[in-house]
């Protein structure tokens, strides 16, 4: 597995992925909530008409660069590679913020709360954005674009 | 105040755990959907690692009458499957293949990047303005 995929990190994905999961079990058992990034994103700055307290959605949001840094800090620090243009960045910001809203969700709350509820709405939406998102890598790769 | 602090207390959570696995790295996001170079399965094990907690919350849930900290669980409908879910499903993934970003990791990037993360959260804003604009 190791030698096969030489830039994976099962152990840390794994770990990592542990402590996402027990952040949305926190929300759910704790305040009621689902945790999903975009719906609560959309609710804490008024873009989003959910029902989520306001102050409440807030609060998760600004904890998620907190809790990074406070991570790469006891990491000594973390890669984060951007695209070196910043026209990836920007298009693919534009797509991810409309078709979340669209599609009422993403990778944490179709991904993580909505598969693990057994939602077969957040199994189709988790389903359909990871193809559509291979297609598209399959197809820049196919254009020289990476 | 206790659920504002547990708010908190999970956003810090769920942001240490995008920044230790890795997910927080876009490149590294675009190379597990990238199949067809240099496949990092790594995204695999992150999903795996957090429906597990997640499936024993929603075990422990079905038997709560209500939250600890809050007066009733408010949660979305499983509704059907429609064609604004589908089609925006569909965007999102565009948007994800082409940039390696998705909400989470962007606004946790804002303390990792932050010249970079705030480009890619100020289009997913613009992202959110368009749709919302345009839906009604």
């Amino acid at each position: 597995m190791i030698a096969a995929f030489p830039h994976a990190m099962p152990v840390e994905g794994l770990l990592g992925g542990l402590l996402i999961g027990l952040s949305a079990a926190i929300l759910l058992l704790g305040n009621g909530r689902i945790a999903g990034v975009s719906g609560l994103a959309a609710r804490a700055t008024g873009l989003g008409t959910g029902s989520a307290p306001r102050g409440m959605a807030a609060a998760f949001i600004i904890g998620l660069p907190l809790g990074a840094a406070v991570m790469a800090l006891l990491l000594g620090g973390v890669e984060i590679r951007y695209p070196a243009s910043i026209w990836p960045i920007a298009l693919g910001g534009l797509l991810v913020g409309y078709g979340t809203r669209l599609g009422s969700g993403c990778t944490s709350g179709h991904g993580v709360c909505g598969m693990s509820r057994l939602s077969l709405r957040s199994i189709t939406a988790t389903l359909l954005f990871m193809a559509s998102g291979i297609a598209t890598v399959a197809l820049m790769r196919a254009g020289g674009l990476l | 105040m206790k659920r504002l602090l547990a708010a908190l207390a999970a956003g810090a959570i769920f942001g240490a755990g995008l920044a230790l696995s890795g997910m927080a790295d876009p490149q590294r996001v675009r190379a597990f959907l990238d199949l067809f170079g240099a496949w990092d399965p790594t995204l695999a094990f992150v999903m795996g690692g957090a429906l597990i907690p997640m499936a024993i919350a929603w075990a422990i849930q079905r038997r709560m009458a209500n939250p600890i900290l809050a007066d009733a669980f408010d949660l979305p409908p499983t509704r059907g499957i429609d064609g604004p879910l589908a089609v925006g499903a569909v965007i999102f993934g565009i948007g994800w293949g082409i940039s390696g970003l998705c909400p989470g990791p962007a606004i946790a990037g804002l303390a990792l990047a932050p010249s970079q993360a705030i480009v890619a959260v100020a289009a997913m804003g613009a992202g959110m303005i368009l749709h919302r604009l345009t839906s009604r």
